[in-house]
């Protein structure tokens, strides 16, 4: 019993942590709308910042003082950021903050690595806290209690900062409406940076607050920036009650799974955050997120089929691409054929995202099923080589299937919450199941045919599949069904009064996004000669995000540019340098700043200022004239 | 008019929201090729009445026939396919689209094509969404991004794709509002005779009485949830409770005529 009672009150001090990163990530969407990917970023830096800190200056002054000082520091850093970066986004679309604080959160990787250097950093104890109770035979670390004391004062110093100030009063009605807020003459940019700050200096005192219990390294970020989402999503974006509550509850959930559940222990706590989202689509304390704004002054010029001359110039570059086995050597060509698997992987996501606006955050899951399924037909099956590649992507299509009937019920940031929970849930069991999916050792020897088995072969097999996948979701974006799905991301209303069911409409567009993404995953299987749980993960879910957006989310095709940009980019990079991530990092936010609509969006609004334009006042002017 | 059909019946339609009767046992028809009005003022019940008819709220009691059918509960878009056109308060579009690729997305869900993967949406009831347009007099605009549009000739575009399933109900809440005077009156002109020419009945919520008289063949009259007057123009300008209750002291359409209207 008292185990148990101990190991209620390590979940209660873990939840410390994840409170105050959560409560900031929080505080910043409700007021800006950010979803802040770089929490964890600031999370790490708060910790590194912290460790110097603490090390620097001896004694309980130098320790607290340190910590506090390390969470102003890395505020300080986030209203540079807040300033020099996001104010310049914060009227593109959401995704894009996203795409630049994820690019953020790249460059910080790369940067704490030069600075402290990649080895784990051991803090020392806190003064006062060295100690551990007894507990009925079992050990209580001090320090623990501490923080289990601490989140209740936090939670309640928020509190009073919300309900008793006058900038607390601001942050509370622009969380309910900030275009009126900025209509009553409150100075929108000063209150973004503050809140912007609060947020981050949270984060940072989470980090800094974790270094006696844990060791410093330069992964913390995405670890803790998974565990916050899951902890925002179940508790309600914006609430800071329900951070509170749904800390407590992941903490406990993961300090117990292990006990009760050891096999389930890292899905268990998404299990919970896709049944909450289920059943209360906001989180336990949210509230339903109003509609999107329509971004002002990004004009979307409507789609078009590609006319003759393009068609031809499409081709040509098909062919071009097609001559590469004539002019180069082996090493190319694998790496020509994965550009060309992660342009099917792209272009799956893409029409979800841009056709669909369903902005899918675990789409790697259905990669790695496709991968999976090919290994275990090629493997376990026995199957020929055109049989896996055309039957394992099933295993996504199937996959795609059941968590997208979910998925669609949501929108928005849930949607790529939920399908970010999903994600995790699919690379756990890959994980954990080690009888059937040889856990982190994947599974080795899935190597393509003779007639495939030449760099040359492959390349044009993959190339040849990448061009059919493009073709036929662009057939689908313009065919009726494309537009069926435009109309319910452009206006539910409407297109259910038209009597459109856009739930099976999103659903069909999910399964079909699967579907294609998993006969990426297929072919990859082939071109590694084996899988691992790492083409399920969230690295490449995100990859695959970052391509859509380089390409340009608004565009038809845009992400096959992305895909061979950004792949391209990155195997270049990392031949060249250890700097890739901060190379890549910086290239993301450039991109985000300078060319907001992505590659292919800026070539065709190039394209679109070069034709003679409409007249179009002459329309508006007409209207006036019987107006008035 | 008695031998014309019933299109809509509405029987003891009610709800509540917690203590507030929201709307409190509306009963009333509408036949084939008359044009209906629903006034009242805030508060009235107007909205919860049309949201019930359209289906995106559940009465709690009362039935809502509509040719023949029980719709109450049902979704809205169930309701759009039993043959209900329908436009919004402020207008729902398809902003990433042209003018005629709106219009298609209705011809498309009309002739049961939502899951047809294969075909060019672009040739796809061409001619007849271009039909859809001329009647309404877009026809010109027909290849502009609707995003580009001016408000009155977006409501002129819902006015198209409302019709685009050959409805024989178009229930229109609040049609004019936003709108200048004058694009008022022809939105309305507009929408009467195309109801009359095919016969299509018309529900409409109006704030603007100069609409309302003009075109309404006839009135209902909501306060507090219940219908206080129902009947012609002239029956429900002469009522002294609705005089009292809605139209207000001195601000009487009969006192500033028609004529005046533009100014």
């Amino acid at each position: 019993m008292a185990f148990y009672f101990v190991q209620f009150l390590t979940g209660l001090a873990s939840a410390a942590s994840l409170f105050l990163v959560a409560s900031g990530l929080s505080i910043i969407f409700g007021v800006t709308r950010i979803v802040n990917f770089a929490h964890g970023a600031f999370y790490m830096l708060g910790a590194y910042v912290a460790f110097t800190l603490t090390e620097r200056f001896s004694g309980a002054f130098g320790f607290w003082g340190g910590m506090v000082v390390a969470a102003l520091v890395v505020a300080a850093i986030g209203v540079l950021v807040e300033m020099v970066l996001l104010r310049r986004i914060y009227h593109g679309p959401e995704l894009f903050q996203l795409l630049a604080t994820f690019g953020l959160t790249l460059m910080v990787e790369d940067l704490v690595v030069l600075i402290w250097g990649p080895e784990d950093l051991l803090g020392r104890r806190a003064p006062g806290f060295k100690g551990a109770v007894d507990f009925f035979g079992q050990n209580i670390p001090s320090y623990d209690l501490f923080l289990i004391a601490l989140s209740p004062v936090v939670l309640g110093l928020l509190w009073l900062m919300f309900q008793r100030t006058r900038w607390g009063v601001l942050v509370r009605a622009a969380t309910q409406d900030r275009d009126m807020v900025a209509a009553l003459g409150v100075n929108q940019k000063w209150l973004f940076t503050s809140v912007f700050a609060v947020g981050v200096f949270l984060a940072a005192l989470g980090g800094a607050l974790q270094i006696p219990r844990d060791a410093v390294h330069h992964a913390l970020d995405l670890r803790i920036i998974v565990d916050v989402f899951v902890v925002v999503v179940i508790g309600g974006l914006g609430s800071i009650i329900g951070a509170f509550v749904a800390a407590v509850l992941v903490s406990e959930l993961n300090a117990f799974g292990i006990l009760i559940f050891p096999k389930i222990s890292i899905i268990l706590v998404f299990l919970v955050m896709a049944v909450v989202l289920i059943v209360r689509p906001w989180g336990l304390f949210g509230k339903a997120e109003a509609p999107a704004r329509r971004t002002p002054g990004l004009t979307v010029y409507p789609w078009r089929p590609l006319g003759p001359g393009e068609r031809w110039a499409a081709v040509a570059a098909l062919i071009a691409a097609a001559t590469l086995p004539f002019v180069s050597g082996n090493y190319a060509l694998t790496v020509g054929s994965e550009i060309a698997i992660f342009v099917i992987f792209a272009a799956s996501l893409h029409f979800l995202m841009s056709v669909g606006g369903l902005a899918s955050f675990g789409h790697a899951a259905y990669f790695g099923l496709g991968a999976y399924g090919v290994a275990f037909l090629a493997k376990m099956a026995g199957l020929p080589m055109i049989v896996s590649l055309l039957l394992g992507p099933l295993l996504g299509c199937l996959g795609a299937a059941v968590f997208g009937f979910f998925a669609v019920q949501l929108s928005g940031v849930y949607f790529a919450m939920l399908t970010l929970a999903f994600a995790q849930i699919v690379w756990s069991i890959a994980f954990q199941w080690v009888a059937v999916t040889g856990g982190d050792n994947g599974i080795l020897g899935v190597w393509p045919e003779k007639w495939a088995a030449s760099p040359s072969h492959f390349y044009w097999l993959s190339l040849g599949i990448a061009a059919l996948a493009v073709a036929v979701l662009r057939i689908i974006v313009f065919s009726p069904f494309g537009f069926a799905l435009r109309a319910t991301r452009d206006s539910p209303l409407r297109s259910e009064a038209v009597g459109i069911n856009g739930k099976r409409i999103q659903w069909t567009a999910f399964v079909i996004a699967g579907t294609v993404a998993g006969v990426a995953g297929a072919l990859f299987a082939y071109l590694k000669g084996s899988v691992f749980p790492d083409s399920l993960g969230i690295s490449l879910s995100v990859d695959a995000l970052v391509m859509v957006l380089l390409g340009g989310v608004e565009t038809v095709s845009g992400a096959v540019v992305g895909a061979i940009v950004y792949k391209a980019l990155n195997i270049w990079l990392v031949s060249q340098t250890d700097l890739s991530k901060l190379v890549l990092g910086g290239f993301i936010v450039l991109i985000v700043v300078a060319f907001p609509k992505g590659i292919v969006g800026m070539l065709e609004t190039i394209r679109n200022r070069r034709r003679p334009s409409l007249p179009k006042t002459a329309l508006v002017t007409s209207r006036i004239e019987t107006a008035e | 008019m008695s031998m014309v059909p019933t299109l809509l019946s509405v029987d003891g339609l009610t709800k509540s929201y917690g203590g507030v009767h929201a709307v409190r046992g509306v009963s009333f028809e509408l036949r084939a090729g008359e044009i209906l009005a629903l006034i009242g003022p805030n508060g009235a019940g107007k909205s919860t009445c049309f949201d019930m008819l359209n289906g995106q709220n559940i009465p709690d009691s009362g039935r809502i026939s509509l040719l023949g059918e029980n719709t109450a509960g049902k979704k809205p878009r169930a309701i759009w396919r039993l043959g209900v056109g329908r436009t919004f308060q402020i207008t729902a579009t398809f902003p990433t689209m042209t003018v005629r690729e709106n219009v298609q997305v209705a011809l498309v869900s009309f002739g049961r094509q939502l899951f047809n993967l294969w075909t060019s949406t672009a040739q796809y009831a061409r001619d007849e969404a271009g039909r859809l347009l001329d009647l309404v007099g877009m026809g010109a605009y027909a290849e502009r991004p609707c995003g580009e549009l001016a408000y009155g000739d977006l409501k002129r575009l819902e006015l198209a794709v409302a019709l685009a399933n050959q409805p024989k109900l178009l229930l229109m809440d609040e049609p004019t509002a936003g709108m200048a005077p004058r694009e008022r009156i022809e939105l309305m002109r507009l929408t009467a005779r195309i109801a009359r020419e095919q016969s299509i009945g018309v529900l409409f919520t109006e704030h603007d009485m100069d609409v309302v008289f003009e075109h309404a063949d006839r009135i209902l009259v909501l306060n507090r949830g219940t219908l206080i007057a129902e009947g012609s123009p002239e029956e429900v300008r002469g009522n002294p409770q609705v005089r009292a209750i809605y139209l207000g002291e001195g601000l009487v359409y009969d006192a500033r005529h028609r004529e005046g209207a533009g100014a």
